[in-house]
């Protein structure tokens, strides 16, 4: 028997278990708050009773219901404007080299690195300075801005695996630039586009932080009002709205991951 | 000429709304801060202008804004150290030992609760770690005699949460870099007679730095300027940097001090990224 085989093994079972560990640390607190949604107690006592009471009552919580709704909307719209425009300034960076160019990408760097803390509070200042104001149309502005850098980076991703030949066809067969655009350009982009989409949702859908200092006295989006739940003194309730919450953005990014053959089969 | 007119606008129309979007969002919303940092009030009421650097000032001669910026900064090295200790192995394993299918199944278990409010996230935390909750009734399962335990409003729960939050960034980058190298180059070592560690501390290291320098700058930047966090999990242990510009916004409306505070967050954490850029710039090469 070859020791240094035998020692791999060893490695590789503690390794295995090692990983398994960090599987369990970065899911307990979501399989706890998911379980704590179907339990009958209020004050989240065990042993566990099985209860759906908690989805029950939030049907009737026009509150949690409203600003659920306004999140889908504001998520939905921030995607729709997110994707096309930054879909147009990825074709730009593909297509054309032109003066500013790096420094037009350079600026995309800002909104990710900044911290939200910082990016939020200063919205809150022009806003208000400015009479935009706060409410759903000022945290749209926000969410915008915060997906735009990353559909350039993944439409972008999707046009460098794809020359320019095929719109040099299309011209050279007598298209139009609009023509070639949208009939060639588009399809050719089109599952970045998705991909992107997905993305941008997700950044809105689970902003709070933006949201948080922009969401104006009765007009709140889901992530605001569970952290004012959870700061005066919550119910499960608030339990099964997030476990809720966390299935549709999982399910988002799983879709994303299929879309975009994320971690593998390359 | 036509054709070079008309290649002009092209360009100004494709990138011109996202960039008009970004300035006015981003942009002239950090230099309108820049600007009441500088002034005596806010933008409220009937506004004069009149310049001042006493908020600025305040941050030099108040002894507790910077006892909290070193505390928030503690808190960033923490966070960031144990997501090095815990992310850095966990990576390996993943990109060396495992392999095939599994290892994308397991990649994407990885980053999947990355797609989860971390509101949420930090929520879930708090019922984890209250007083007969998850953490206490497993311990004393398998540990009967042991004193109650409640990190409720804790420091200690601070740092589990956003080392939560944080781990898969640095498994992600590590990843990465980890498996940009060629498992040749190891089994060349091997062959020619280098034992595990010589290994470890002269390919794997040198080889995966660019890796855990992007997931440092990821981690320390956003963690130092967290507030949420703080404020849910430390309780009155939770007062932060973080935490005292966000109450200058929404419970004491200072402004002007919120604003000059965090331009000095801001230039600590250009700061970093300054003596990190040479790092970062590899990773980019290699990636």
């Amino acid at each position: 028997m070859n020791t240094h085989r035998f020692m791999c093994r060893i490695g590789d079972g503690f390794g295995k278990f090692f990983l398994f560990l960090v599987l369990f640390f970065l899911y307990v607190p979501i399989v706890v708050l998911a379980l704590m949604s179907f339990n009958e107690s209020m004050h989240y006592q065990l042993p566990f009773e099985f209860s759906t009471r908690w989805y029950v009552d939030l049907a009737s919580n026009e509150r949690l219901l409203t600003a659920s709704f306004n999140s889908v909307m504001l998520a939905l719209v921030n995607t729709v404007i997110a994707t096309i425009l930054g879909t147009m300034a990825a074709f730009a960076f593909a297509r054309y080299r032109f003066r500013g160019r790096t420094i037009l990408q350079l600026l995309l760097f800002p909104p990710i690195t900044i911290p939200w803390l910082i990016i939020g509070v200063s919205m809150l200042v022009l806003f208000f300075w400015t009479g935009i104001g706060r409410g759903l149309h000022a945290m749209l502005l926000g969410h915008v801005a915060l997906s735009l850098p990353y559909v350039i980076i993944v439409v972008g991703a999707r046009l460098a695996s794809f020359g320019p030949e095929l719109e040099e066809a299309a011209a050279s067969l007598g298209a139009t630039p609009l023509q070639s655009f949208m009939r060639v350009s588009v399809p050719v982009m089109l599952p970045g586009m998705v991909a992107a989409g997905l993305f941008a949702f997700a950044v809105s859908f689970d902003q709070f932080v933006i949201s948080y200092f922009l969401a104006a006295p009765g007009i709140s989006v889901l992530p605001v009002e569970i952290f004012s739940a959870i700061r005066k003194g919550f119910t499960p309730e608030v339990n099964a709205i997030s476990t809720i919450m966390i299935v549709v953005s999982m399910s988002v990014f799983l879709i994303f991951a299929r879309l975009s053959k994320f971690g593998g089969e390359r | 000429m036509r054709v070079e007119t008309r290649r002009r606008w092209a360009i100004t129309g494709l990138t011109g709304p996202a960039y008009l979007w970004l300035t006015v969002t981003i942009f002239l919303p950090l230099s309108a801060m820049l600007y009441f940092s500088f002034q005596m009030k806010g933008p409220f009421g009937k506004h004069t202008s009149e310049f001042t650097l006493k908020h600025y000032d305040a941050f030099f001669t108040k002894d507790y804004l910077q006892a909290l910026t070193w505390r928030s900064l503690e808190m960033g090295f923490h966070t960031t150290a144990l997501c090095l200790i815990i992310g850095f192995p966990a990576a390996y394993i993943l990109a060396k030992r495992i392999k095939g299918r599994w290892r994308e199944a397991l990649f994407l278990l990885v980053v999947l609760p990355f797609w989860s409010n971390a509101l949420v996230r930090i929520f879930s935390w708090t019922i984890v770690l209250r007083p007969d909750g998850f953490l206490d009734r497993a311990v004393h399962l398998v540990l009967p005699g042991v004193p109650p335990i409640d990190l409720t409003d804790s420091y200690a729960a601070i740092i589990i949460g956003l080392t939560h939050s944080y781990l898969p960034y640095m498994i992600l980058t590590c990843y990465l870099s980890l498996q940009a190298i060629d498992d040749s180059l190891i089994e060349a070592a091997r062959s020619m007679g280098a034992r595990a560690h010589t290994i470890f501390w002269r390919i794997i290291l040198p080889l995966s730095i660019p890796g855990l320098a992007a997931g440092t700058v990821l981690i320390f930047v956003p963690v130092i300027g967290s507030f949420f966090e703080p404020k849910l999990l430390g309780g009155t242990q939770g007062a932060m940097i973080g935490t005292v510009i966000e109450e200058q916004f929404t419970v004491v409306s200072n402004w002007p001090l919120g604003g000059a505070l965090s331009f000095i967050l801001l230039a600590i954490i250009l700061l970093i990224l300054g003596v990190s850029s040479p790092f970062l710039r590899q990773h980019m090469k290699s990636s």
